[in-house]
């Protein structure tokens, strides 16, 4: 492993994602109809701290950020091109 | 016992172990690849009975051999079992398990014991389809579209995803283990273009295998869970659409074909250099043409639903897509020909098989393009137009280099020279039988007979009697590389370290080769250095 | 303190790559399986947004906030145990991965009692469904099929993982040289991150659509 958090970047990342958890909660109380979209960037948000601080991507090789981001990239490409099909649907 | 060439006896990986625990928990990669050949070969023959009770049933227009019912079993076997349990296996694991580490000078894979485990998964998967067919099969296409096969299928089609599922686990951890054996594993001094072609292909592959497979298994598995629970997620009185399984799984299954055509095109890309004596043409062109070909065939799938259902705009998107995609492989057609140019051509058996691919995917592949045309595929589509562009690439194509891998390899895994004049006979009977079934197929097609059918219009009996004529000469020649190369293993392992002069990692070490592979460390130079090598191959 | 090499590999180095590498691959086909999942959801959602928010309506909200929580803790704690494995502490990382474990079992519990009160509601299409809690029952029972089948399928790993992370826990305290695990627990802790990741979407996916009770 060629670095790694340091334990205080570890529960500063947890704090943040306890206050994530809480700003969704707020959200959907609160924001109504943008509540989901909002909700759903917060999620992201999360799961790229997760990935970033708790999987230690950032302290690991490109070629390992790469294999993460391609399992998300590829399954962009399933939703757009689903999607493609069903929002050109004239029925 | 010493090599031809006089270098001291070392047990080679064949001889180390003969009890049961030697095979089967063996963890050499050139072992699994044995034990993968071994079960992939007895597929194979299960498919080849189906399609052959479905060729005979084809002679006459009424379905008189066997019931309407049972014919739907016997494509959807020949399907099943063909495609998960041959095709994409076939090349990758026998072969490329064999020859990868041996062709970046490593020991073994990455991860030797997963490599074990993926063979057992495999089998596994293997053995819940064979039950499935003991129970009668499964009638639902090999595409298991719904709500037919969520819903009103009687049949064992839970055992069979099962077994599809299961299977496809254990082809995306050979996926992984190839993607990380090329990335961490390769000999100092090999870079990533100093590998061989064949390498290129299988990493490509790979990326498939780890991307795609996913997807299949689990819309698979929510077909069971509807099949099971009766839930209504593809069925439209319960609110489902079943073209959003079409989507998910040719979303998977589009890019598995490319998983069944790509490592034969690295296959292609090392015989077509040793036996014209020539370096390939446009290395880095190939190199990039895989790596296209695997990325670029996720953006096509909805071409297989233009009469489905699916919006016409999203048909179109699709539809340049597709013909996009031919890009690449055209690219590699055309390398691979110019290396043929000039080149100093020895038509042995695996050339032949090399050449036949190459015309034969040519075809394949245009025909491909006529269905990616969305007017087109309206016309020809679930007719046997489709049943012959696919079977051009992937029997014409595919099957072809395999053999042709089998039989290049044949000395490097066995240590024992296949009888050249065979060889050739058996070559030129497949290409002839091959020709002579899936032709007329064409044919049958634009004229209107559709497929998946066992009665038809007596219209096209001539030509369903010329194509399972064609299925018996093709028959045969399946059978004689089995009942040669067999032969083969009666004599002692003679063939020597490189007897088709060579070059690749590979051909350095003995045939067959150490259980660690190199006994010295081998010499990493450029890849396809043909004009170091002698101009003539020996005939023996 | 390091992993013994294996055969294959010429240097810890190279086996370290391999291994974080391998665990990527494997990470990435997990995204890619349960993406499938979350695309059908998607293209109902977007199919039935009514039906779908009404449906949400009737989960409980607050016992996937909690679970959300444990597992996010959860992950500090084997990131913590991975961390302490790396400084030689491994009687600290012991104590960090049950506590790992403990936090997974509230998960499956809570999982447990809200599945049954979702019975009891008559929410589980196929074995006891109330359809007439619902202006358009047929989409609200897609709603809760694929509820019961992405959180079953999330639950399963779950369970995967803490299997996964009680043997290597164990094989550690075991150990003479507990360094010899760290490739082990770094792999296990990374699955058990991905599982996080899968609910933090799944949470806001499946029980927060409906807005605001």
């Amino acid at each position: 492993m060629t670095g790694g958090p340091r334990t205080a970047t570890l529960y500063w990342t947890a704090v943040a994602l306890g206050l994530l958890l809480g700003g969704t909660i707020v959200a959907t109380e609160f924001l109504g109809r943008a509540g989901p979209t909002v909700n759903l960037v917060i999620a992201a948000v999360k799961a790229a701290l997760v990935a970033v601080v708790f999987m230690h991507l950032r302290w690991s090789s490109p070629l390992q950020r790469l294999f993460a981001g391609a399992a998300f990239f590829w399954l962009a490409i399933l939703f757009a091109l689903t999607f493609a099909d069903y929002l050109t649907r004239r029925a | 016992m010493a090599n031809i060439d006089g270098a001291p006896a070392v047990t080679d990986y064949l001889q180390t172990g003969w009890r049961a625990r030697d095979w089967f928990l063996s963890t050499d990669h050139k072992r699994v690849a044995i034990l993968y050949l071994l079960s992939i070969t007895f597929f194979f023959f299960i498919g080849g009975l189906a399609a052959t009770l479905i060729r005979v049933e084809l002679l006459t227009p009424p379905s008189n051999l066997v019931s309407k019912d049972v014919f739907n079993r016997l494509f959807t076997m020949h399907g099943v079992i063909m495609v998960w349990f041959f095709l994409i296996p076939s090349i990758p694991t026998t072969i490329g398990n064999f020859v990868i580490p041996l062709m970046i000078g490593a020991r073994d894979l990455a991860f030797p014991k997963l490599n074990l485990f993926s063979w057992y998964l495999f089998s596994a998967g293997g053995l819940f389809t064979l039950g499935a067919i003991i129970l009668g099969g499964v009638d639902t296409g090999w595409t298991f579209y719904t709500p037919y096969s969520s819903f009103y299928a009687h049949s064992a089609v839970v055992l069979v995803i099962l077994g599809i599922v299961v299977a496809g686990f254990g082809s995306i951890l050979t996926g992984l283990n190839f993607i990380v054996t090329v990335h961490t594993m390769r000999a100092p001094g090999m870079g990533w273009f100093q590998l061989p072609l064949f390498i290129w292909s299988h990493y490509a592959t790979s990326l498939i295998l780890v991307l795609a497979t996913p997807i299949l298994a689990i819309t698979l598995l929510l077909v069971g869970i509807e099949r099971v629970w009766q839930y209504g997620i593809f069925e439209p009185s319960l609110g489902g659409d079943p073209l959003l399984f079409q989507h998910l799984f040719w979303f998977y299954s589009h890019p598995a074909v490319y998983i069944m055509v790509l490592p034969a095109m690295g296959v292609v890309s090392e015989i077509v250099p040793c036996f014209a004596r020539k370096h390939i043409f446009g290395y880095h062109f190939i190199a990039f043409a895989s790596l296209a070909i695997a990325t670029y065939g996720f953006l096509v799938w909805g071409h297989h639903m233009f009469v489905s259902g699916q919006s016409p705009y999203a048909s179109l998107i699709f539809s340049a897509l597709s013909f996009l995609v031919a890009v690449p492989s055209a690219i590699k057609v055309f390398n691979w020909t110019a290396t043929l140019h000039k080149g100093y051509i020895h038509l042995r058996t695996p050339m032949l098989y090399a050449l036949g691919f190459i015309g034969l995917f040519v075809i394949g592949g245009l025909t491909g393009l006529f269905l990616a045309s969305t007017a087109l595929d309206v016309h020809v589509h679930d007719t046997y137009f489709v049943v012959s562009h696919f079977h051009y690439i992937m029997v014409g194509g595919a099957v072809m280099g395999y053999l042709g891998a089998i039989h290049f390899w044949w000395p490097k895994m066995s240590g024992r020279r296949y009888p050249e004049g065979w060889g050739i006979f058996a070559a030129i009977l497949l290409f002839v039988g091959f020709n002579l079934t899936f032709f007329p197929q064409f044919l049958l097609g634009y004229g209107g007979m559709v497929r998946r059918i066992a009665e038809y219009a007596p219209g096209f009996q001539v030509l369903n009697v010329m194509s399972t004529a064609g299925a018996s000469i093709l028959g045969v020649g399946y059978v004689l590389p089995l009942a040669y190369l067999l032969w083969t293993l009666r004599r002692p392992p003679d063939a020597g370290p490189n007897p088709w002069f060579a070059t690749g990692l590979e051909w350095q070490t003995s045939s067959p080769p150490p259980k660690h592979n190199f006994l010295a460390a081998p010499q990493v130079g450029e890849p396809y250095d043909y004009a170091e090598m002698p101009r003539d191959i020996p005939w023996s | 303190m390091e992993t013994p090499v294996e055969m294959q590999f010429d240097d810890p180095a190279q086996q370290r790559e391999a291994s974080a590498l391998g665990m990527w691959t494997f990470l990435a086909s997990e995204v890619l399986f349960f993406g499938g999942v979350f695309t059908g959801y998607s293209i109902y959602r977007w199919k039935y947004p009514h039906a779908f928010a009404e449906a949400s309506h009737h989960l409980y909200e607050w016992i996937g906030a909690v679970n959300t929580a444990i597992l996010l803790t959860s992950s500090l704690f084997i990131a913590l145990a991975v961390q302490a494995l790396h400084t030689e502490r491994p009687r600290r990382a012991w104590r960090l991965i049950i506590a790992t474990l403990i936090c997974g079992l509230a998960f499956l519990s809570l999982k447990a009692v809200e599945y049954w009160m979702d019975y009891q509601e008559g929410l589980v299409p196929g074995v006891r469904f109330d359809a007439s809690k619902f202006t358009d029952p047929a989409p609200a029972t897609l709603f809760f099929t694929f509820y019961f089948s992405m959180t079953g399928l999330h639950a399963a790993h779950v369970i995967s993982g803490l299997l996964v992370l009680t043997v290597i826990g164990i094989t550690l305290r075991r150990a003479t040289d507990p360094g010899k695990y760290a490739n082990s627990l770094e792999n296990g802790a990374l699955f058990w991150h991905l599982v996080d990741i899968i609910w933090i979407f799944l949470f806001p996916l499946l029980y927060l659509i409906g807005g605001p009770k």
